[in-house]
């Protein structure tokens, strides 16, 4: 008797994520038709949305995915938008252009952070990003051409004249500031777009599993030739490159910066580990489900000011005890759903296959 | 300029900076972790002291003391019923959970005293001085100086002359072991917290009564902290006190070029030290 | 009657169970020894009854009370103390220090003290202030069998004292077992060397993944027994 050689074929994706990506694409749609359709506050409330799950994305393939626990990714946030502001302003940059300019800045300063901050020993890590950090932060406010310590504004002309503005003013009638926050939302909307896909594409290639080699056991995993430092170093400037566009976008918006708002540990750190803590650490899913539950949380209880923060951190800390994978992981344990599922699920080979072989056969 | 001057007061200042550094020290040597909300419980620790001074009319030394068996319960607690819930392989969990804390600390003293800054006042001892030749040092610059040593001194026999010391010691090296060897690793992790809030007690009298505390000072103290450890070398607590001074040194110096350099000069003498001696200047060689 | 004993003590790692029903005795002041392959469940026996390996608290008495679900230190409290498997001296101790805390969790008047340990080991005390992990394989083994004694225990479970040790280093430790017997204490030790298992102990036995195969006087004991209830080719019950 021959045996036929089974045949594995390897799939990550399941029922539940091809539904979810049709899904996914009407939501899209509706996304990007939403400044014709809702609001202006509201198109702001989603601009914040988005880049604060920008952010969690960011941090959440740091701290989930590769190991690296930053309490200073304000770094990026405020050095990104302070580039966007000098380009802006010292050099008349168009503000589009200059948050790409951003990006590639947050990397510079991503690589010698990386070499000073790899020298420390885990937990050390996160205050040694924290230290990075108050150091660009304290540099910047001595920098007087972008107002110094007390901050500076967009010149009025710069976002006004933003490339596409005026083609949105004389396609869609709208009028300039509203054209500036329906185009800061899309950028926002296709930074998000960007971002998921790159962080679901590196979990789902070979160095995806390299790098959940290294976060389940480093010594193993470089026993078996992942070079976990490259790894590390890798995702790093990736997310510094990311965080750096999403605080130039940011700051587009607001249009106006200051060295302690730019670099708020509270806003650009604190909220986003929630973010992700709540939702749930190390998945896709659970900085999303974390972003709205912060959102909803954050407009009931904005009024109760530090009660409202302590209130989250009572939260974090609580999840973090009881639930440590977060509501996304307590929800996915229950029902088996997974939207972005990276889990490789071994489909053929012998047990489809074991008619054939068996005494029988 | 009187460099002789900024220099001894650098090197004073580095005392409190060594006992802001102490309690963390001692934590991580014993349980490897850094507790993030450690610049937050000197805050609470300096409002606590203010809480005693206003209320009781006490001395603020008196209150310190008051406050010690206080404090050490509060570490004690939070650590045997929180705390030792995240220990493990994951680094992750301590971290959030006390970054969380941190958090929770922060506006849980706004909301008990508003964003104002305070001050514990201890009479005419603040303005005291003393004469060393060329320089004057102030009285409460070198209790907190001589303070640090004495707490360093004090750490250091309690670790290697006590039975509890050995405990501390056999915890770190294998928790398994020591627990064949009668000790409950949940209790000495607990005491060794509950040691380090009696040092943030005296790091927070000094706090307290030196310059302006609110309640979001307590980021900057763990950072301060956290450079003194580690321009020191970890696992010792004389490199510690060594850590301290140059940060202190190095923070008085950029002061006196620009007085908007003080902290910068301080954050890039640790990164200086974190280029060339990535292990700190006096890493434990033998202990 | 039985100063310590197991009944149908199983144990298991997650998935992979080490122990399926294991019963042993211990009268007092008895020396047994455990006998076996690697991976026969000896250690795991060592640890569970230690107090290392958490077990139905039925499974293990001691005195008559159910002690298997009590952690370390009160398994020590009770008398029971463990040399545990590789030494586990505490590198940050100095070797007077790994003996001092011996009886952190225990301090009872006994036959034993730093002094009378520094009698049965001499070496130790030339080297009292050296680091422990500063001294050769049989002078550590020396100071986790000091560390152990130090707490006066009753029952003294020994975890492979002899391996890595040259036999010339096992030989002068053995040397030390008479003494310790004589202060009346039961001993337990697990050995791989069966000449020396059986050349120690008053019973032995010995042990088959994760079951007992063979138990007996050592007097009773043939080599063959012994050959086939170590490697499987029978299983026996000596009477």
């Amino acid at each position: 008797m021959t045996m036929a050689i089974p045949s594995f074929t390897v799939e990550t994706r399941t029922r539940a994520s091809t539904l979810s990506a049709m899904a996914v694409i009407a939501l899209l749609l509706l996304a990007f038709a939403a400044p014709f359709i809702v609001s202006r506050g509201v198109i702001q409330d989603l601009f914040f949305i988005l880049t604060m799950l920008v952010l969690a994305q960011n941090w959440n393939l740091l701290a989930g995915y590769a190991g690296l626990i930053s309490v200073g990714q304000q770094a990026f946030v405020g050095f990104g938008a302070y580039t966007m502001f000098g380009a802006v302003i010292l050099f008349g940059v168009d503000p589009v252009v200059a948050i790409l300019i951003a990006g590639l800045f947050s990397v510079a300063l991503a690589i010698p952070t990386a070499f000073f901050t790899f020298r420390l020993y885990g937990p050390y890590f996160a205050i040694g990003t924290w230290v990075v950090a108050e150091v660009v932060r304290l540099l910047l406010a001595q920098w007087k051409a972008l107002g110094g310590g007390t901050g500076t504004s967009l010149p009025r002309e710069a976002t006004r004249e933003m490339i596409g503005v005026n083609m949105m003013r004389d396609l869609f009638g709208m009028k300039a500031s509203e054209a500036g926050d329906a185009l800061t939302y899309w950028l926002a909307l296709i930074l998000v777009i960007a971002t998921v896909g790159f962080i679901y594409g590196l979990l789902r290639s070979k160095q995806g599993l390299g790098l959940a080699a290294v976060r389940d056991n480093e010594q193993a995993a470089r026993a078996v030739g992942v070079d976990a430092r490259r790894m590390k170093t890798l995702v790093y400037l990736a997310t510094a490159f990311i965080t750096g566009i999403a605080g130039a976008l940011i700051y587009v918006q607001k249009a106006r910066i200051s060295p302690d708002a730019a670099f708020s540990v509270t806003d650009w750190t604190a909220y986003v580990i929630f973010i992700v803590v709540i939702g749930g650490i190390g998945t896709i899913e659970g900085p999303i489900l974390g972003v709205i539950i912060f959102f909803l949380l954050q407009n009931l209880l904005a009024d109760f000011g530090s009660w409202y923060l302590l209130m989250l951190g009572l939260l974090g800390i609580a999840i973090m005890l009881f639930a440590p994978r977060g509501l996304w992981g307590l929800f996915s344990d229950r029902t088996g759903i997974q939207l972005f599922p990276v889990r490789r699920v071994l489909k053929g080979g012998p047990l489809n296959l074991t008619h054939k072989g068996g005494p029988h056969g | 300029m009187n460099w002789l001057d900024t220099i001894l007061q650098g090197v004073l200042l580095g005392g409190l900076y060594a006992l802001f550094a102490a309690g963390l020290s001692l934590v991580f040597g014993i349980m490897r972790l850094v507790n993030l909300a450690h610049g937050d419980l000197i805050v609470l620790a300096a409002f606590l002291i203010l809480v005693l001074v206003t209320t009781l009319g006490l001395n603020p030394f008196i209150s310190a003391l008051v406050a010690m068996p206080l404090m050490f319960a509060i570490g004690w607690a939070l650590q045997y019923f929180l705390l030792n819930r995240t220990l493990g392989k994951d680094i992750l969990p301590p971290l959030l959970v006390t970054f969380g804390l941190s958090i929770v600390i922060q506006n849980g003293l706004l909301e008990g005293f508003s964003a104002d800054s305070r001050r514990v006042f201890a009479g005419s001892i603040e303005s005291a001085s003393v004469n060393l030749g060329p320089v004057t040092a102030g009285i409460m610059p070198l209790m907190t100086f001589f303070s640090a040593v004495a707490v360093i001194v004090g750490l250091n026999q309690l670790i290697y002359r006590t039975s509890v010391g050995r405990a501390f010691r056999a915890t770190s090296d294998d928790p398994v072991t020591a627990g064949l060897m009668g000790i409950r690793p949940q209790r000495i992790f607990a005491m060794a917290t509950g040691l380090a809030m009696v040092v943030v007690t005296i790091a927070a009298l000094y706090l307290g009564t030196r310059a302006n505390f609110d309640p979001t000072s307590g980021p900057s103290r763990l950072i301060y902290a956290f450079e003194a450890v580690i321009i020191g070398g970890l696992g010792s607590l004389w490199g510690t006190l060594a850590g301290g001074i140059i940060l202190g040194v190095a923070q008085t110096v950029g002061a006196a070029i620009n007085p908007e350099w003080q902290i910068l000069a301080g954050h890039l003498a640790f990164l200086g030290v974190l280029l060339f001696k990535p292990r700190g200047l006096f890493p434990r060689a033998v202990d | 009657m039985a100063l310590l004993e197991t009944r149908g003590l199983t144990a298991a790692y997650g998935d992979f169970q080490a122990l399926f029903g294991v019963d042993i005795t211990v009268g007092a002041g008895e020396t047994i020894a455990i006998i076996g392959a690697n991976g026969a469940g000896k250690t795991t026996l060592m640890r569970s009854i230690s107090g290392v390996l958490a077990n139905a608290t039925e499974s293990i008495l001691y005195r008559d009370e159910p002690i298997g679900a009590l952690p370390a230190p009160d398994i020590l409290a009770r008398g029971i103390a463990m040399v545990p498997e590789g030494r586990k001296l505490f590198p940050s101790l100095t070797v007077e220090e790994n003996l001092l805390i011996g009886n952190y969790g225990r301090k009872v008047v006994g036959p034993w003290t730093l002094e009378s340990i520094f009698a049965l080991f001499p070496i130790l005390k030339e080297r009292r202030s050296n680091p422990a992990t500063a001294l050769s394989g049989g002078q550590q083994q020396m100071v986790a069998i000091g560390r152990a004694l130090m707490s006066n225990p009753e029952v003294l479970l020994c975890d492979e004292i002899s391996l890595g040790l040259a036999p010339v280093v096992v030989r002068d430790i053995y040397a030390a077992f008479p003494r310790i017997r004589e202060t009346g204490a039961s001993i337990v030790i697990v050995e791989q060397d069966i000449a020396q298992a059986l050349n120690v102990a008053d019973r032995v036995y010995c042990m088959m993944e994760g079951r007992v195969t063979l138990t007996g006087r050592s007097t009773d004991l043939s080599r063959d027994d012994i050959h086939k209830a170590y490697f499987g080719t029978e299983h026996h019950e000596l009477a």
